[in-house]
């Protein structure tokens, strides 16, 4: 196995050019400029086409337009950024383009800072944009991670077309780890597959080859059978597409939820607490939407309390409680302010859960 | 009996959802006739905006895309980039393109995009009922400024062509209108001759097209075109903007 020593960013960047991305549009945000600084250089090498919008909104409508011609398309950006992209991505999803988006999450709201959160997991979960509905989430936990998940993002995201999100943080774009690339892609529009696209259509032929990409509606029965369409895929996507991560869980008294890189940290304490014979263990979502419910309440049910744990000032624990009713306590730590709790944080609100039992 | 004219297929059979009088009747025709004589059946994307030509994916016969208010240019850019090869265009309104999408249509005239934007300027929105536009003009009422556009509050009404023709990356802008025979024909050729630079890739180009209102402008047809006539080209002239290729 050969190992690189990589930039998230651009190991990033270019897992999504091996996973056959040949368009990418986005614009500056700390911090994850890196990416389109890698694209800008990589997309022509491999006859793709890197453009540098004017601003999120006009880059999420390029996706928009590009992906409506069945081409593969990814853009990138930092929460308020991705907060401006939140128009075109639901009309992404009304319209039913499959395409990738990264948030590489930086402090909020507002300008926040440029230093690495979790604030945007409300957003990404239950919906940023208008409109009922979802994008298939996944929170890596290390750079290998989300290669490994873009070599199958964009199929995930033609099989149900559906925008898929990428839900990453600042520590991850900015730190370097040995990382093993796939094979490249080369992807080809197959008409005959993407029959929705704009492939090509004049007058003549079966108006039933035409495209009309849209995610308007005006008759409100016809916004109906739409919306029950897309709400289907949606429970297909929950059937079959949950990822999760479970770390010493068989048989502890505390368990840890956490999701991206403080997951990571939170392994480090319990490392720490199991050398001091303490039970605890750690239950990580890949996919935060959907969300493993069922899988949680399988892994805390011989739990005495579980901690969650976040970068933010407790989003995901609405959903751990929503998996676990009042089963198992659910207890919280974390920081809303860009500061990454640390292993001894997590140690000592661990051990005060621990005194408490 | 020999057919002498016929209804161009680039146009569905779909009934018009356009009010009486209402310009956007023969500005589509003029589309539709550019697509088929452009001879580029086949490889031809159109771009809806919102406001009152939101339907316009029901009407143009080729494959269509429906665009986010004033977000029509950066979705033909899309489009365009990923088939650089085929005829891109954008059919826009006053309101979609002169204020939500004022960002989107200078970038893409400002990067030479190789699109085509209509823009039909009836210095109104119809859509959601007669409100003032940025190209509304000095003491136009509208619902929204019921009074009558006041200049010294809200601005002077927006030139779009001006600006455009000012780009550096613009390479043709014309303004026409459809209010008669010999302006109608000259819509057309500058349609056809935007579409010509596009598929000899040479750049962004607009027709903007001054165009009536008479449900919002509470004028019947025949006065909205006198009106237009007397107010509206006056202050928006017709004319060659930008023709990078003109001697």
């Amino acid at each position: 196995m050969a190992l690189t020593l990589m930039k998230g960013s651009e190991a990033i960047a270019e897992a999504a050019i091996r996973a056959g991305a040949r368009f990418f549009f986005g614009y500056p945000i700390t911090p994850q400029t890196e990416i389109p600084e890698y694209m800008s250089a990589r997309m022509p090498e491999v006859g793709g086409c890197f453009l540098q919008a004017e601003s999120e909104v006009a880059a999420i409508n390029m996706v928009y337009g590009a992906a409506s011609t069945g081409a593969r398309v990814i853009t990138s950006s930092s929460s308020p950024g991705v907060s401006l992209k939140q128009e075109g991505i639901s009309y992404c999803a009304g319209a039913q383009l499959p395409c990738v988006i990264l948030n590489v999450m930086r402090g909020g709201p507002g300008l926040g800072s440029i230093q690495a959160s979790q604030g945007d997991y409300s957003q990404a979960t239950k919906g940023g944009g208008n409109g009922d509905y979802h994008l298939l989430t996944y929170a890596p936990a290390s750079i290998q991670e989300a290669i490994d998940i873009f070599s199958f993002a964009f199929d995930k995201a033609e099989q149900y077309r559906v925008p898929v999100l990428f839900l990453a943080d600042g520590i991850m774009a900015q730190m370097m780890e040995p990382v093993e690339m796939p094979e490249m892609v080369e992807y080809k529009v197959d008409p005959e597959k993407k029959p929705w696209a704009c492939t090509g259509f004049k007058p003549g032929d079966d108006p039933k080859k035409r495209a009309v990409i849209n995610s308007l509606y005006i008759n409100t029965e016809e916004l109906t059978v739409h919306n029950n369409e897309l709400q289907a895929i949606y429970r297909e996507i929950e059937k079959n597409e949950v990822m999760f991560e479970t770390y010493k869980t068989e048989d502890a008294d505390i368990v840890i939820t956490a999701f991206g890189t403080v997951a990571r940290i939170a392994k480090s304490a319990i490392n720490d607490l199991r050398a001091q014979g303490l039970k605890v263990g750690l239950f990580r979502p890949i996919t935060v939407w959907p969300f493993p419910y069922a899988q949680l309440l399988d892994a805390a049910k011989g739990a005495k309390a579980i901690l969650d744990v976040e970068a933010n000032e407790g989003q995901m624990k609405l959903d751990v409680q929503l998996a676990l009713g009042d089963k198992v306590p659910v207890h919280y730590f974390g920081h809303c302010g860009s500061q990454m709790p640390t292993t001894d944080e997590i140690k000592e609100a661990i051990l005060k859960i621990k005194e408490g039992m | 009996m020999s057919v002498v004219f016929e209804k161009t297929p680039y146009l569905t059979d779909k009934q018009f959802h356009y009010c009486p009088g209402c310009n956007h009747g023969i500005i589509h025709r003029l589309v539709a006739e550019c697509l088929e004589e452009s001879g580029m059946g086949g490889n031809i994307v159109g771009v809806a905006p919102v406001g009152c030509s939101v339907f316009a994916y029901d009407y143009f016969n080729v494959d269509m895309v429906e665009a986010a208010h004033g977000r029509a240019p950066a979705v033909a850019t899309g489009i365009k980039r990923a088939k650089p090869d085929s005829l891109v265009f954008t059919y826009q309104g006053d309101g979609d393109l002169a204020s939500i999408g004022t960002a989107e249509i200078v970038h893409a005239a400002h990067r030479g995009e190789k699109i085509c934007t209509i823009f039909v300027n009836n210095a109104i929105y119809g859509m959601t009922g007669g409100q003032m536009a940025p190209t509304s003009l000095v003491g136009q009422k509208t619902t929204t400024s019921p009074k009558g556009r006041d200049e010294a509050w809200c601005g002077a009404p927006i030139k779009m062509s001006e600006m455009l023709a000012q780009v550096p990356g613009s390479y043709y802008i014309e303004r026409c209108a459809v209010n008669n025979n010999a302006n109608i024909i000259k819509t057309k050729k500058a349609i056809k001759k935007a579409m010509q630079y596009q598929m000899e890739g040479k750049g962004f180009c607009m027709i903007e097209v001054l165009s009536t209102c008479p449900t919002n402008w509470g004028l019947s047809p025949v006065e909205a075109l006198k009106w237009l006539e007397e107010n509206m080209i006056p202050y928006y002239p017709l004319g060659v903007y930008k023709d990078k290729e003109a001697k």
